[in-house]
């Protein structure tokens, strides 16, 4: 163990600013430094400005004002000198996809000036160290999102830097390819390297040894993760044994004064309080018993930005309630099986959704989720099975089914060009509103999200959050049965991603019923039932607290939704191995 | 530093060479754009177009018929340039020509015979589609060489004086004036602007989009090692698809090559300077290979094709078109190339033609080098 006082210092920002035109700027005066021998987190939604920040340091990009020193060297003056001694991996690992593994290798090593007579000795640990051996010859574009990104980690240490940066490694990738990166990464701290790790993912953050944590291009918080978190010390409980429906109890204990945050959890809710003298508060009229809680990043993040949204959702107030003709399921897939060419990317998965159920299909990209999800929306026909939508057939009945569903695609797919009051009308249209009930629903919307001050604006121009708003408000213009969901919340900042579940929350309790993919852990918690996805199959079903009370083990009495993904995966890889 | 800063510079131009190599052998659209596009462009100026007239079509309107004017109809009828339907009337004609069923209608007018017995200068009347000047021209020109043959001939057959002077054409290098021998040298400038300047631009900008540009710049290489180093595999390639197009050239559409190979070799050289130079510009501008394919084609394969002397002549353009022409680097290869196959070599023509490609080149090389200094954004 080293002293903190032994660590270098390897980087050092002073007042640093970076504008892109007009408007607000990406980095605005952030300050702080990152320190050798450590995994620094710069952390934060999307748009926070982390990739500009690691830019900056690469000296591939310069601040408008302030100073970026990196390894002594001022980033203005020097980049040629800082670039030879770090390592840095880009978003998308920066591999030539037409050439092989060692190819890639052999190219970065000559780049990197590797002395001839060291090459064969680094090749080897590094291949080593990532398990890549046997694929030398493969080409970087048909490796797996996890092997890419231990290539592009081995790219970037050819020449052991002094300083790695890697811009959101964890993007991308299954969380098993996640853990031994970071396990790889922390091996290197060990040698005095130091890391620079941006993610948006909050529990990520929580491992590193030290935190810029940004939004909006300002500088929030700089310190070790526990000074985060200990700004909410005892004010975070969990609220169990719930008698009740646990969303509408969320909701009514989000407007209650001095409750800063609450998300459900399972079959609980955690809930992040004004003062650590709640707790009765909580309890009183539920039947419920609120424990005190270890307070998580994302606990003292949300305080910090003064907390949550209300519990109320006037878009659901607006919704009547669809109430059950029948108990028939309202999506129901049976044995839905996609393959392209000789690769099956959903293979029998199979499942039945009850009215007003949240179902979660969890798996990292590329494990097949949004395969059976477009199956299950008519976009895709499926090889063999079938999918129903309120009982109509997705084959036969395609545009039926259609009717009765709102999609809400992946990174809001609006037309960017249109404005708000454009998207509204259009898709309306699309989903069959004319007259007078067209011209209601898009004023009740507008209404209800505060769409009047940007009414005319591109919605591409729009703020993440108003895009995500904007995107839900096209899906359930035409008051759907079904609400498809895909990663609704990816890369959002927790505010906003807790005002979109307040939404979601309350239409399900009028009987509107959700299906979500997702591959963010701590979403996957606040679905009734989720199906693990992984190579295409169903690993596992069932409900949150299930699937984690199924891999609790004397050495992990208190699984994360995470450690319970992990284990159930290696169980299913344990089976299919064993059979014969 | 175990190396010497030398040996470690040839070392990564070397990496980054092999790099780009082995991604254009395993590209496909890399082949396609230098062999087969190329392949297709030649094939279609050696076959398909053609800028040669052989047998138009047009009517022929004898307004009287007599001796002398059935003589002229005779004239045009034996004519190898058209191919002729006669009739009294012209307005049998009118409507083939509207629907471009013929392409010009000649008038023998009633007053023919007399003005020609008065020792008048006979007139016949040509009227032409307007909509297609080339074929316009040509047939005016042909209908024109045509009366003026006759009327020597007939001069020569009564035995006047001769007429003072007669004009005797002679076309040197090209005596058969066939199209394809002009057409098939110009055609590879355009090929290798399509390498040179498209192939390069598109590649380039692939490596920002896919974020590898942003990996190499990180790296201790210099932007002059990466711009050379990406141009360099091209430059290789540019004179490789040159050299096929002329082997198709010679020895298979037959046009001749009358100066050396080393003169073609330095003009074809010469020129993928300024091509690449404007590849490299497009792409680091535009970072986006739909937008650097688009600029790539409006800015340099359509100005190789229309101000260059290509297919239309730089001398009948409008003064200020003709300004522009002098900044478009195919129009001093094209002829030059034109000169190496059908006259030989003409070394101060040459070395003018390649001093200006090479200013030109210059000028897109600081363009380009500025705008990649190693900073994103």
């Amino acid at each position: 163990m080293t002293h903190p006082s032994d660590k270098a210092e390897l980087v050092r920002l002073s007042g640093v600013t970076k504008r892109f035109g007009g408007g607000v700027p990406a980095l605005d005066a952030v300050s702080g430094a990152i320190l050798g021998g450590e995994i620094t987190g710069i952390v934060g939604p999307d748009g926070a400005g982390k990739t500009t920040l690691i830019r900056l340091m690469t000296g591939l990009m310069l601040p408008d004002s302030g100073t970026v020193d990196v390894l002594g060297f001022a980033t203005a003056k020097s980049p040629a000198a800082i670039q030879t001694a770090i390592g840095y991996m880009p978003q998308r690992f920066g591999l030539y996809e037409d050439l092989s593994v060692q190819e890639n290798l052999n190219l970065y090593a000559d780049l990197r000036g590797l002395p001839k007579d060291e090459r064969a000795a680094t090749f080897d640990e590094l291949l080593t160290f990532t398990d890549l051996k046997r694929f030398t010859d493969r080409l970087a574009g048909k490796l797996s999102g996890g092997m890419k990104q231990k290539l592009g980690l081995a790219c970037a240490l050819l020449k052991k830097p002094r300083l790695l940066l890697l811009d959101e490694p964890g993007v991308g990738v299954d969380p098993i390819s996640r853990r031994e990166l970071w396990k790889m990464v922390e091996n290197l701290t060990r040698e005095g390297i130091g890391v620079v790790w941006s993610t948006a993912y909050l529990d990520e953050a929580e491992a590193c040894d030290a935190v810029l944590l940004l939004n909006q291009g300002k500088l929030l918080f700089s310190g070790k993760p526990a000074e985060m978190t200990a700004r909410v010390e005892g004010r975070v409980f969990k609220v169990s044994g719930l008698s009740g429906r646990k969303r509408q109890i969320l909701a009514k204990l989000l407007d209650k004064e001095g409750i800063i945050d609450g998300v459900i959890q399972g079959e609980a809710i955690r809930v992040v309080t004004g003062n650590d003298a709640m707790p009765q508060v909580l309890s009183a009229g539920y039947g419920a018993a609120a424990s005190p809680a270890p307070p998580r990043f994302e606990d003292a993040f949300v305080d910090m930005l003064g907390g949550g949204p209300g519990g109320r959702s006037r878009l659901a107030e607006a919704q009547q309630i669809l109430t059950a003709k029948d108990n028939r399921p309202v999506i129901e897939a049976k044995g839905l099986t996609k393959t392209f060419g000789d690769f099956t990317a959903a293979d029998d998965i199979t499942f039945d959704i009850r009215r007003g159920e949240i179902f979660g299909l969890l798996g990292p990209n590329g494990a097949g989720k949004s395969t059976t999800f477009k199956m299950l929306c008519g976009l895709l026909k499926p090889t063999s099975g079938e999918g129903r939508v309120a009982g109509f057939d997705l084959r036969r009945d395609t545009a039926s089914a259609r009717n009765q569903l709102g999609y809400m695609a992946q990174k809001f797919s609006l037309y960017g060009d249109l404005s708000i009051g454009q998207n509204l009308d259009f898709f309306a249209g699309v989903y069959g509103l004319s007259g007078q009930r067209k011209r209601e629903r898009v004023a009740l919307v507008s209404e209800i999200f505060d769409f009047g001050r940007h009414a005319g604006q591109s919605s591409k121009d729009l703020p993440l959050g108003l895009k995500q708003r904007l995107a839900l408000a096209c899906a359930v213009m035409h008051e759907p049965q079904a609400l498809f969901l895909d990663e609704p919340t990816s890369g959002v900042d927790p505010i906003t991603r807790r005002e979109f579940w307040t939404h979601i929350n309350a239409l399900v309790e009028k009987g509107v019923t959700v299906l979500v993919t997702t591959h963010f852990m701590e979403e996957a918690e606040y679905c009734d039932r989720i199906s693990l996805i992984y190579r295409g199959r169903s690993i596992a079903l069932g409900s949150p607290d299930e699937l984690k009370a199924s891999v609790v083990t004397k050495d992990q009495p208190d699984p994360t939704m995470e450690d319970a993904f992990i284990a159930l995966v290696e169980r299913s890889e344990a089976g299919t191995k064993e059979a014969p | 530093m175990s190396a010497s800063p030398t040996s470690a510079r040839i070392r990564r131009f070397a990496a980054l060479v092999r790099k780009e190599s082995y991604q254009a052998v395993r590209d496909p659209s890399t082949t396609l754009i230098a062999f087969v596009l190329p392949l297709i462009l030649l094939f279609l100026f050696g076959y398909g177009v053609s800028l040669d007239v052989t047998r138009t079509r047009v009517g022929l309107v004898m307004e009287e018929t007599t001796p002398l004017t059935q003589a002229l109809a005779a004239s045009f009828q034996a004519s190898r340039y058209f191919s002729v339907t006669t009739n009294q009337d012209r307005r049998v004609f009118e409507e083939d020509l509207v629907n471009g069923r013929i392409r010009g209608i000649l008038i023998i007018p009633a007053s023919f015979t007399t003005d020609y017995a008065a020792g008048r200068q006979p007139q016949i009347q040509v009227i032409v589609d307007g909509s297609e000047p080339n074929t316009a021209n040509f047939v005016q020109n042909y209908a024109q060489g045509t009366v003026a043959n006759w009327e020597r001939q007939r001069q020569t057959l009564s035995a006047e004086e001769p007429s003072g002077i007669t004009v005797e054409q002679r076309f040197w290098f090209n005596p058969e004036l066939a199209s394809r021998y002009f057409l098939v040298p110009g055609s590879i400038a355009i090929v290798m602007t399509l390498v040179g300047t498209l192939l390069t631009s598109l590649v380039v900008a692939r490596e920002w989009e896919r974020g590898t540009m942003e990996a190499m710049m990180a790296t201790p290489v210099t932007a002059t090692e990466l711009l050379i180093g990406k141009i360099f595999p091209y430059f290789v390639l540019g004179l490789a698809a040159m050299t096929l197009c002329v082997l198709f050239a010679v020895f298979l559409f037959g046009v001749p090559f009358r100066g050396s190979i080393l003169a073609l070799y330095a003009l074809s050289a010469t020129f993928l300077i300024p091509a690449l130079g404007q590849g490299l510009l497009i792409s680091a501008a535009t970072k986006n290979q739909f937008l650097a394919s688009q600029l790539a084609l409006i800015s340099a394969f359509l100005p190789a094709f229309l101000l260059s002397g290509f297919l239309f002549e730089i001398n009948s353009m409008p003064t200020v078109i003709q300004w522009i022409t002098y900044v478009v680097p195919a129009r001093y290869l094209i002829p030059s190339l034109q000169t190496v196959f059908l006259a030989g070599d003409i070394w101060p023509m040459f070395l003018h033609s390649m001093a200006v490609m090479l200013l030109i080149g210059a000028v897109f090389f600081v363009l380009a080098a500025r705008s990649t200094r190693k900073r994103i954004g």
